[in-house]
């Protein structure tokens, strides 16, 4: 079962909403409906399903309707068309217990600028949602230990939100939303407001809580670095409608549109493009089934100067330069065991490409990407690097 | 413009009074004696109290929330008041003010709640607290006097007329300044109408609401001068009396008090609303 499903979801501001619904499925523009009915169209149309467990990352400028879409998942938007399952359910005809019983128990939602309460301690702040679900006192304190050890800030409990710095202040949010224990967390650009450092710090600690915790987070963001860092899935939106949804990969190497293209334009792609999307197929000589002259063969007609060594079964053994080869041949060798090269640079499949490049430099050598059954995936030669830090559309 | 004949209002005001005080006139005695026994009774207890406790018991408070410069001022000010024999108008007068901002609040608060709540409310209170701001007092303290009689009462309902507007606009401001993202954040959570008020807005508006009470405790120490004309005691009754004889001296004695009860009365509240979490 899909955590949240968004089917065909529209949203109208305005007191006709009617009017530009039959506009929309007209095909009208956002801009000619405002113009003709005065209604605005905050959302249209948009169809989405996030797994449980996932972080779905909803990238897109203001204006571009990610906030309003966020807002209808827990009812403070009420969309004028479509409809939302949530945990299977649809939320579009609940009633005001159905929809206070839905934010109190299974969405929890973290703010821009923190929204925290001046007037209550990080304790207090963390508590506020329990006391809504009418946790009783003496169970709420463990509750709110907990979650603050979460996030790194038991020592703290007793001091006021003005006293902490803006990411010790976004952490209390996010602590406030896992002490209601709600599998969705809704975070409306939650490190927005923070320096890029601290930034970046929040980000790989709500990836290392969310290998721990599973919540299924929806996240939105105009960063596309931070889109690209954290989502298992994106969402591009322009102008109300989803642009493009895909994995970070996809949305990097195969822009849907030239609005996404512009955007993915300016990208730290080091950061975002792993070793698998720019990789290059190995060439190989199996061993032993073939020895130092098809190695030599393989290399001349292909203009390489050396060649990987794999099993029968793809694991890697080494890595055969053309001298070697040549040596083996003329001492009539045909195991390479003593000539080739043992210690190949390997990387993951999943590394990304700033944590590869140090070694890239280095080593005189292609680098092996290898999976996890050390079998052989893929090589990363400089060009193919390059052309992917660039931005090349397809890498071959 | 003679072709629009003259309008009335005078004679309608004047028979709605007649109208109010004959058919209403056991209601409004039953309340005017509530009211009337509850600032005496008040006045009572606050004389009763020795001077030099009184004046312990406010060092005491001033220091606490102020510091200790506005607590030395206390302690000489209140001195200097009991030098001049004027301890007991001076009670009187704190009482009537302590009731007076009572029923302020009592009533001023949930108004100004519902002004912020209720856009209908606020387009309704809006005009009526212009007129109670605006509206120079003697033209309302006459026809108070028609229905409380001479005394504590309609002094008391002058000074209400006077000084709740600002605890009804301040609360109202207060309230719809809560950030909207505290406002969501309350609706996210999945709080109750009740739940919102008393757990996010009331605390987040405090500063704005005590900034109002504040007001309407200056307010009603300006009033009390005036309502002394129908018949309240106290450091107005002082003045009052001073200025029929001519008599400058004391006049000023007696504003010298009030404005030393003025300025302990307002450093105290003012340090409610600002006072920063430790």
């Amino acid at each position: 079962m899909n955590a949240v499903e968004i089917r065909n979801l529209t949203m109208i501001y305005g007191n006709n909403p009617e009017l530009a619904l039959s506009m929309i499925n007209k095909g009208y523009d956002n801009d000619t409906i405002r113009k003709k009915t005065r209604q605005v169209v905050g959302i249209r149309n948009v169809s989405l399903t996030v797994e449980p467990g996932e972080i779905f990352v909803i990238m897109g400028l203001s204006g571009s309707g990610k906030s309003t879409l966020l807002r209808c998942l827990n009812a403070l938007n009420r969309p004028s068309s479509g409809d939302i399952l949530i945990e299977g359910q649809s939320i579009m005809n609940l009633n005001k217990k159905g929809i206070t019983d839905l934010r109190r128990n299974k969405i929890a939602m973290i703010f821009q600028n923190f929204a925290l309460l001046p007037h209550r301690t990080v304790a207090g702040n963390v508590a506020y949602g329990l006391e809504i679900q009418g946790v009783p006192a003496p169970k709420r304190i463990d509750l709110i230990q907990n979650a603050l050890a979460m996030v790194g800030l038991e020592e703290w409990s007793n001091s006021y939100p003005h006293q902490l710095s803006g990411g010790m202040q976004q952490r209390v949010g996010i602590a406030r939303a896992l002490a209601t224990d709600a599998d969705i967390l809704l975070m409306d650009e939650p490190f927005s407001a923070l320096d890029p450092l601290i930034r970046q710090e929040m980000q790989d600690e709500l990836i290392a809580l969310q290998q721990k915790l599973h919540k299924t987070v929806i996240f939105i963001t105009h960063d596309l670095d931070e889109a690209l860092k954290i989502g298992d899935h994106i969402a591009l939106m322009k102008d109300g409608e989803i642009v493009q949804l895909g994995d970070p990969e996809e949305i990097l190497l195969n822009p849907a549109t030239d609005y996404v293209a512009r955007f993915v334009e300016n990208v730290d792609r080091s950061k975002a493009l792993s070793a698998a999307a720019v990789m290059v197929r190995a060439h190989t000589i199996t061993y032993p089934r073939e020895g130092p002259m098809v190695a030599l063969h393989r290399m001349k007609s292909l203009g390489i100067s050396g060649i990987f060594v794999v099993d029968r079964s793809q694991h890697l053994l080494g890595y055969l330069s053309a001298e070697d080869a040549d040596q083996l041949i003329r001492q009539y060798e045909r195991d390479p065991g003593e000539y080739m090269q043992k210690d190949v640079p390997t990387v993951s499949p999943d590394t990304l490409l700033c944590d590869l490049l140090n070694t890239m430099a280095r080593t005189p050598i292609p680098i092996a990407v290898v999976d996890d059954n050390g079998q052989l995936q893929g090589t990363l030669v400089r060009g193919s690097v390059i052309a992917g830090l660039a931005g090349e559309r397809r890498v071959s | 413009m003679d072709f629009i004949p003259r309008i009335p209002i005078n004679i309608w005001t004047n028979r709605a009074i007649e109208y109010l005080q004959v058919q209403w006139a056991s209601s409004f005695d039953q309340f005017s004696s509530f009211l009337k026994s509850m600032i005496e009774g008040l006045q009572d207890g606050l004389i009763m109290i020795p001077p030099a406790l009184f004046i312990l018991i406010v060092a005491v408070i001033a220091w606490y929330l102020v510091n200790k410069k506005i607590a030395l001022f206390s302690v000489v000010g209140l001195l200097l008041i009991e030098n001049m024999g004027l301890w007991i108008p001076t009670m009187e007068t704190l009482a009537m003010v302590i009731g007076a901002v009572f029923w302020c609040i009592v009533l001023g608060l949930p108004l100004g709640i519902l002004a912020a709540k209720s856009s209908t409310a606020h387009r309704i209170i809006t005009p009526i607290l212009d007129f109670m701001q605006t509206l120079p007092a003697f033209v309302y303290l006459l026809p108070a006097v028609t229905f409380f009689h001479l005394g504590v009462v309609p002094a008391i309902i002058a000074t209400l007329i006077f000084a709740m507007p600002p605890v009804i606009r301040l609360t109202d401001l207060g309230i719809k300044s809560v950030p909207t993202e505290l406002e969501e954040l309350g609706k996210s959570f999945g709080s109750t109408f009740w739940q919102m008020l008393i757990k996010i807005e009331l605390p987040v508006a405090r500063p704005t609401i005590m900034a109002g009470i504040n007001q309407c405790i200056m307010l009603s120490l300006s009033m009390v001068v005036i309502a002394a004309m129908i018949g309240a005691k106290g450091l107005g009754g002082e003045v009052w009396r001073a200025i029929q004889r001519l008599d400058s001296g004391n006049g000023f004695e007696a504003g010298l008090a009030l404005v030393i009860i003025a300025i302990v009365l307002d450093r105290i509240t003012q340090s409610f609303g600002s006072k920063e979490y430790k």
